[in-house]
C-alpha cells in the first residue's frame, strides 16, 4: 500500500510540468463524467482555466452548469460514480513543487485538502458539527494538519476568529454552532479554512445562503484576507452581482463547458458569448425600473431549459436556447479568444 | 445567568439530568435495585436456597416481608438475589449489542459498498421472531448466565445495527461531513468525531429499551423454561415458578414482577432524559 504510494508521488512531480512560476492552479482540458450501467452524463468537458497567486477566478453559471463538480474534481472529492476521465489538474504546493492531482494518492490529497486548498460551503447552517464548539472544530484542524500541542491550537483558533472578525473570539471559541447566525456561522468556516494558511481557497456558493448585508461583509472580508495571506480564490457562483465584487477573472460555464473566459471588466463591458449577454441582461436595474416611454420594465429571461447532460446537442451546448442560432451551430465549436485574453465559444459572435 | 456555559462538558450534564425530576426519581431507582443486587449477601434477611417446608406459602408479613414460596423459601431475599443475574444479563446485552450493532450499522450506512450486505442479514435476522431466534441459540449453546447474554445480543444486534444505519445515512449527506473531508480529515476521524457523536441519542434511547427488553426476554427464556439453571433465582425463573399458584399465592409473582416493571420503567425514564441532556440544541440556555 505505502509502496504504491511512493510511487504514485514520484508519477505526479514528474507530470507536474507545464505550471508557469506565478501560478497556482492549472486545470486543463479537464472531463469529469458520471458513468451509470447503461449512460454516461458527461458533467464536465474539455474545461481549462488558469489561476494565478493572490488572484480569483470566478466560476458562474447555473445549476447544473457543472460549477461544483469542477471544485470536487479538484479537490479529489468527486463522489461514486464521478470520475475525472481526461485532462490535468496541475498544482503548485507550498514547497514550490508542481503536482498533477488527477494522479495523487488518497494520501496526499488528504495532507493537500485543508492544508494547501481549502474549500468553505453554500450552508454554514449545516456546514458545523452541531455537537462541537467552534472552537474545538477549529482547533480539530490545526492540530490535524500542524505539529502544535493543544493549548497552541487553541491560541490559534482565538486569533483566527479575531480574524474573521469575530467580535469577543475568547468568549465565542467555546459557543456551540447554534448560538451563531449563519453569517457568523460562515466566518468560523472562513477561520477553519484559512487554519492552516492554504495557497489556494476554493468558495462554493459561499454567500448564495446569507441575506445581501451579510453577503456584502463575506465578500469584504474574503476580499482583505486575500491580500493579507496572498492566497488565491476559486469563487463558484451564480451571481453576476458578486462576481463583479470579487473577480479578477471570470469563466463562464453552461451545460459542462467553458462559453466564455475573460477578466472580469472586459467581461461585463463586452460580453462575447450569448449565453454571457443573457446572464448579463437579465440583472435587475435598479435605476432602470422604467424604459424611456415610461413602460415598466420587465427582466429578460433566457428561454428554454439546460439540456440533458446524457442527451447533448452535437454542436453547440447553447444552440437550442439562442436567439442567434443558425446551421452552422449544429457543428462542434471550440473555445477561442476574441479579444485580448478573451475567449468565447461562439463562432459567430466571435466574428461580429 | 445568561452566560453560564451550563451546556458545557461532564458538570453541564449532570445538572441538566438534575433538572428533571423524573429522571432523578428513575435514577434512584436504579441506584436502590443496583446497590441492592451488589450488596445482596448483606441485605437479604435471609438464604434465598433455604428450604423451609413447615412455613411454605406463607402470605406477606413481618416474618417474610414479601411472602415465601411453595418450599418455603423467603421471596424478599430470593428477589434481591434474582436482581444480580436479571440485571447482568441486562446489562451485558445492552453493552454488547449496542457496541456490534454501532459497528455494523456505521460500516453499513457510511460505506456505499457495505450497505446491502450488511442490511440484508439484519433483515433476515430481524425475519425471525425474536424469542424463537434466543430459544434455538440458547438450545444449541446450553443453559447458562452467560449463554443467554450471548443469545440475547445476537437477537438484538441487528435491531441497534438498523436504527445506527437510519441515523448514519442521515448525518453522511450533512455539509459537515463533506466539509470535514473538504479539510482533510481522515474517514475514521469523520466517522468518529463526526458521525459517532451525531446518533449517540437514538442509540441511548435504543439501549436502555434493549437493556428493558433483555430482561424481560430473559424472564421469558425462564419462564419457558430454556433460559438460566432453574437453581439460580431470576425475576423470570421466580414468577415462572408463581404461575401454578396465582390463584391461591399471588404475591409469588407479583413481587419478582413489581421488580421486572420498576427497573424497565425508570430505564426508559433514564433514557429519555440522557438523550434530551445530550442535544445542545435543546439546552436553551442561552
Amino acid at each position: 500500500m505505502s509502496r504504491s504510494d511512493e510511487a504514485t508521488t514520484d508519477r505526479i512531480s514528474a507530470n507536474g510540468q507545464g505550471l508557469a512560476p506565478d501560478e497556482v492552479l492549472a486545470v486543463e482540458r479537464l472531463s469529469t463524467h458520471f458513468v451509470y450501467k447503461n449512460r454516461t452524463a458527461k458533467v464536465i468537458r474539455d474545461v481549462s482555466f488558469r489561476l494565478k497567486k493572490g488572484r480569483t477566478l470566478a466560476i458562474v453559471g447555473e445549476s447544473g452548469s457543472g460549477k461544483s463538480v469542477t471544485s470536487l474534481s479538484i479537490m479529489g472529492l468527486l463522489s461514486e460514480p464521478g470520475r475525472v476521465v481526461d485532462g490535468r489538474i496541475l498544482y503548485r504546493l507550498s514547497s514550490g513543487e508542481a503536482v498533477d492531482l488527477t494522479g495523487a494518492s488518497k494520501r496526499t490529497m488528504r495532507r493537500i485538502r485543508g492544508r494547501e486548498i481549502s474549500m468553505i460551503f453554500q450552508e454554514p447552517m449545516s456546514s458545523l458539527n452541531p455537537l462541537q464548539t467552534v472552537g474545538d472544530q477549529i482547533a480539530e484542524m490545526i492540530w490535524l494538519h500542524m505539529a502544535t500541542n493543544r493549548a497552541n491550537a487553541r491560541k490559534r483558533a482565538v486569533d483566527l476568529l479575531r480574524l474573521v472578525e469575530i467580535p469577543g473570539a475568547e468568549r465565542r471559541i467555546d459557543d456551540y454552532p447554534h448560538h451563531m447566525s449563519g453569517g457568523m456561522r460562515q466566518r468560523v468556516m472562513i477561520a477553519m479554512a484559512l487554519a492552516c494558511d492554504p495557497s489556494l481557497l476554493i468558495a462554493d456558493e459561499p454567500t448564495t445562503a446569507l441575506d445581501v448585508t451579510i453577503q456584502a461583509q463575506i465578500l469584504d472580508l474574503m476580499r482583505r484576507l486575500q491580500g493579507e495571506l496572498d492566497m488565491s480564490i476559486l469563487f463558484i457562483t451564480h451571481d453576476m452581482g458578486v462576481v463583479a465584487e470579487i473577480a479578477d477573472d471570470v469563466a463562464v460555464m453552461y451545460a459542462g463547458v467553458a462559453v466564455e473566459q475573460a477578466p472580469v471588466r472586459r467581461l461585463f463591458d463586452a460580453p462575447n458569448h450569448p449565453y454571457t449577454r443573457g446572464l448579463l441582461a437579465s440583472i435587475p436595474e435598479a435605476n432602470r425600473e422604467r424604459d424611456d416611454k415610461g413602460q415598466r420594465v420587465r427582466l429578460t429571461a433566457i428561454p428554454g431549459t439546460v439540456p440533458s447532460l446524457y442527451d447533448l446537442p452535437p454542436g453547440c451546448p447553447f444552440e437550442t436556447r439562442c436567439a442567434w442560432r443558425e446551421e452552422a451551430c449544429l457543428e462542434p465549436v471550440s473555445l477561442e479568444p476574441c479579444g485580448p485574453d478573451h475567449l468565447s465559444r461562439c463562432w459567430k459572435m466571435r466574428q461580429a | 445567568m445568561a452566560n453560564a456555559p451550563a451546556h458545557a462538558g461532564g458538570p453541564g450534564l449532570v445538572k441538566l439530568l438534575a433538572q428533571r425530576q423524573s429522571v432523578v426519581i428513575g435514577l434512584a431507582i436504579l441506584f436502590v435495585l443496583g446497590a441492592a443486587a451488589i450488596l445482596a449477601p448483606v441485605v437479604a434477611p435471609a438464604d434465598p436456597n433455604k428450604l423451609a417446608i413447615a412455613s411454605r406459602l406463607t402470605p406477606p408479613g413481618w416474618a417474610h416481608l414479601f411472602g415465601t414460596d411453595e418450599y418455603g423459601r423467603d421471596i424478599f431475599s430470593r428477589v434481591i438475589f434474582a436482581g444480580r443475574v436479571s440485571l447482568t444479563v441486562g446489562l451485558c446485552v445492552a453493552a454488547f449489542s449496542t457496541v456490534a450493532g454501532v459497528f455494523f450499522g456505521l460500516m453499513g450506512g457510511f460505506f456505499r459498498r457495505l450497505d446491502a450486505p450488511v442490511s440484508r442479514v439484519v433483515d433476515a435476522m430481524m425475519a425471525f421472531p425474536d424469542i424463537l431466534l434466543a430459544i434455538a441459540l440458547v438450545a444449541a449453546l446450553g443453559g447458562s448466565v452467560l449463554n443467554v447474554i450471548i443469545a440475547l445480543s445476537v437477537v438484538y444486534t441487528p435491531r441497534v445495527a438498523r436504527v445506527a444505519r437510519a441515523s448514519t445515512l442521515v448525518i453522511r449527506e450533512l455539509t459537515y461531513v463533506e466539509a470535514a473531508r473538504a479539510l482533510g480529515v481522515s474517514t475514521w476521524r469523520i466517522l468518529a468525531n463526526h458521525v459517532l457523536r451525531n446518533i449517540v441519542s437514538p442509540l441511548i434511547v435504543q439501549a436502555t429499551f434493549t437493556f428493558a427488553y433483555a430482561m424481560l426476554a430473559e424472564a421469558g427464556l425462564s419462564f419457558l423454561g430454556v433460559g438460566v439453571d432453574p437453581s439460580t433465582p431470576t425475576w423470570g425463573t421466580m414468577i415462572n415458578e408463581g404461575r401454578k399458584y396465582v390463584s391461591s399465592a399471588g404475591w409469588m409473582i407479583l413481587f419478582p414482577g413489581i421488580a421486572i416493571t420498576l427497573c424497565v420503567l425508570a430505564l426508559q425514564i433514564v433514557g429519555d432524559g440522557l438523550r434530551d441532556a445530550l442535544d445542545p440544541n435543546l439546552s436553551k440556555e442561552l
